[in-house]
């Protein structure tokens, strides 16, 4: 095992995608993202990788799409308004089932909005982005060991559903150090999958094609069920299967009468809270999501039988929210603080509405 | 009987689908043969793209991928990329390269991306009914430029070759017709000529084909080839803007 580093959480994305076998990267400059491009573009090279700086987020997102269909372990990434940009890309990319990892370092929006942290693109990376019936992994990590820890499992994720992967961070995680642990190096051969484009094993069928396109209604909707059969089988093993403590983290909920969501940078701040409910006698927990898409909503329907109510806490107007809603079906009450713009709220803030909550008197 | 003529290796059985007098069914078979008489066969990756021949795949017996419209250069990238030592090319139509995906053929070309893109010039768009594109000339009546291209509101006729022709990186530039049998022998040699320079490792090559099409111009078949010959090529004239290692003098 390596030994620990000092990284800048962009950073420790760049070096596990090269530990995870990355060897390609395409992508467009935009803050708050640069330092990650910045250290693939010095680092690829090294291993004998590659590194393009596109003419646009859209074509990244298409060079990713003929790599990934070439076989490779490839990336991209940028922040909220290229994001918007990749998302044709991305639906393609789900469509044809092309594995690849795809960064968002989340800023304020919308439109050009700003450069401060946010987490105002929780729908787009959720709900598809792009346009058609598909589903992309959603990682959330909360630091910066987890930043390489989840790249490398979502370059594995990618592979093993043959999906996109969406690591959803945001200006805070992306430009904050700490110290982090690097795994081993994983081999990756690039000519190990037997539907990619230039596959030349002796095992190899007629030909291959990366594909989109079923004009053929019956064929359309017979691949749409084909998805949706995937994405199900991925909502149960990140709910009852190999990945449910993947999924979630639950701090302090057994006896808690009031949980604290949050997912990203926000649960650091949830967790000092809960220790300063706890301290003041109010019986407070956490849970924290770790992917996004397919939601942990087992937990919460647990968690509504012993809990009181729920308290979630994003930096936007409210937008995962509504699955913490959809998934507590009614059964307990479910509020919401947020700040937006790129304000990151206070412990101080968040205690406070903690405090109305349980004493609204 | 010596078999004299019969469908290169490197195209299916598929009936094409193209409408009658569509120069893309010839098209298809020069790029055929060409890869067969380069013996690149089974390495062979093709992009299509989105227009008419969108399912060009259907077509070629060896791997494709389907772009999404005018991105098929940034996907031929990617796929270069991760596999050099395979033959990659576009095939792609005038809205798809010179209107949507015009970013990406010109940064395709100026990377000098070790591709060969072909460019199937009709001045119109053919899959979505024939709208204007970037490509019909000055006076042409299409379902959105119903009283004729005018220059005043949607400019001229792009000349992509002329401008692919400027970048220091392309290595061959050439436009070619079919009209004819001796201009359809000529582009086959283009058409060679690329592919090979790829193989060779040279560069990125462009072969632009000023092609018909009868059904969205309103023309039978038979009169297109003299449409094309009469209005389009005095606007794209023939000939090679660029060829950096001499492959028409050798």
């Amino acid at each position: 095992m390596a030994e620990k580093v000092l990284m800048k959480g962009n950073e420790a994305i760049g070096e596990a995608a090269v530990l995870a076998g990355c060897r390609y990267y395409f992508g467009y400059p935009i803050t708050p993202q640069s330092e990650l491009p910045a250290y693939l573009a010095k680092r690829l090279p090294e291993v004998d990788g590659v590194f393009v700086q596109a003419e646009s987020e859209v074509a990244a997102i298409n060079m990713v799409y003929g790599a990934g269909s070439a076989g490779a372990r490839v990336m991209t990434s940028s922040s909220s308004p290229g994001m918007s940009l990749k998302q044709e890309g991305v639906s393609y990319i789900a469509g044809a089932e092309i594995p690849c990892l795809l960064v968002n370092v989340v800023r304020g929006g919308p439109g050009l909005g700003n450069i401060a942290p946010a987490q105002s693109d929780y729908w787009q990376a959720t709900r598809g982005g792009g346009h058609g019936d598909y589903r992309t992994l959603v990682l959330a990590p909360n630091s910066v060991q987890e930043m390489a820890d989840m790249t490398i499992a979502g370059f594995e994720f990618a592979d093993r559903f043959r999906n996109p992967v969406l690591l959803l961070s945001d200006g805070v995680l992306g430009q904050m150090m700490e110290p982090v642990t690097l795994p081993d190096p994983v081999d990756y051969e690039v000519n190990s999958k037997k539907w990619a484009l230039g596959y030349n094993g002796k095992d190899k069928g007629e030909r291959n094609l990366c594909s989109s396109i079923f004009l053929d209604v019956d064929e359309l909707e017979e691949h749409n069920w084909h998805l949706y059969q995937k994405y199900q089988v991925m909502t149960d093993l990140f709910s009852t299967g190999e990945y449910k403590d993947f999924a979630v983290e639950e701090h302090l909920c057994e006896d808690a009468e009031i949980i604290l969501v949050g997912y990203g940078i926000i649960s650091r701040i949830l967790k000092t809270v809960v220790e300063k409910c706890r301290k003041r006698g109010i019986k407070a927990g956490m849970v924290r999501p770790k992917v996004l898409w397919p939601y942990p909503t087992h937990v919460f329907e647990r968690l509504a039988k012993t809990a009181s109510q729920f308290l979630v806490v994003e930096m936007s107007c409210g937008q995962m929210v509504e699955d913490v809603k959809l998934s507590v079906n009614g059964k307990k009450p479910v509020y919401f603080f947020g700040r937006t713009g790129g304000t990151i709220p206070s412990d101080f803030e968040i205690l406070n509405e903690v405090d109305k909550l349980v004493r609204p008197d | 009987m010596k078999k004299v003529f019969s469908r290169p290796e490197s195209m299916t059985k598929k009936p094409f689908h193209y409408c009658p007098g569509c120069d893309h069914g010839v098209i298809h078979r020069l790029i055929a043969e060409v890869i067969d008489e380069l013996e690149v066969k089974d390495h062979t990756i093709g992009v299509a793209p989105v227009g008419c021949s969108v399912f060009a795949y259907d077509y070629f017996d060896f791997d494709f991928n389907q772009a999404a419209h005018g991105r098929a250069p940034a996907v031929a990238t990617g796929i270069k990329r991760v596999r050099p030592g395979s033959i990659v090319f576009t095939y792609q139509g005038d809205g798809d390269l010179a209107a949507i995906g015009t970013a990406e053929i010109i940064h395709a070309a100026n990377r000098g991306e070790n591709i060969t893109v072909v460019f199937v010039n009709n001045a119109i768009y053919g899959m979505t009914g024939g709208q204007m594109a970037p490509t019909s000339l000055i006076g042409m009546k299409t379902q959105t430029s119903p009283y004729g291209r005018d220059a005043a509101t949607a400019g001229y006729p792009i000349h992509m070759s002329e401008i692919i022709a400027t970048l220091e990186s392309p290595v061959y530039v050439t436009r070619v017709t079919i009209n004819s049998t001796a201009n359809l022998m000529k582009t086959k040699k283009a058409l060679y000529n690329a592919f090979k320079l790829q193989k060779e490792g040279k560069g990125f090559a462009f072969v632009e084909v000023v092609a018909t099409c009868p059904t969205n111009w309103g023309k039978k078949p038979t009169d297109s080839h003299k449409w094309l010959t009469e209005n389009m090529l005095p606007v794209f004239p023939l000939g090679t803007f660029k060829d950096t290692q001499g492959v028409e003098k050798a």
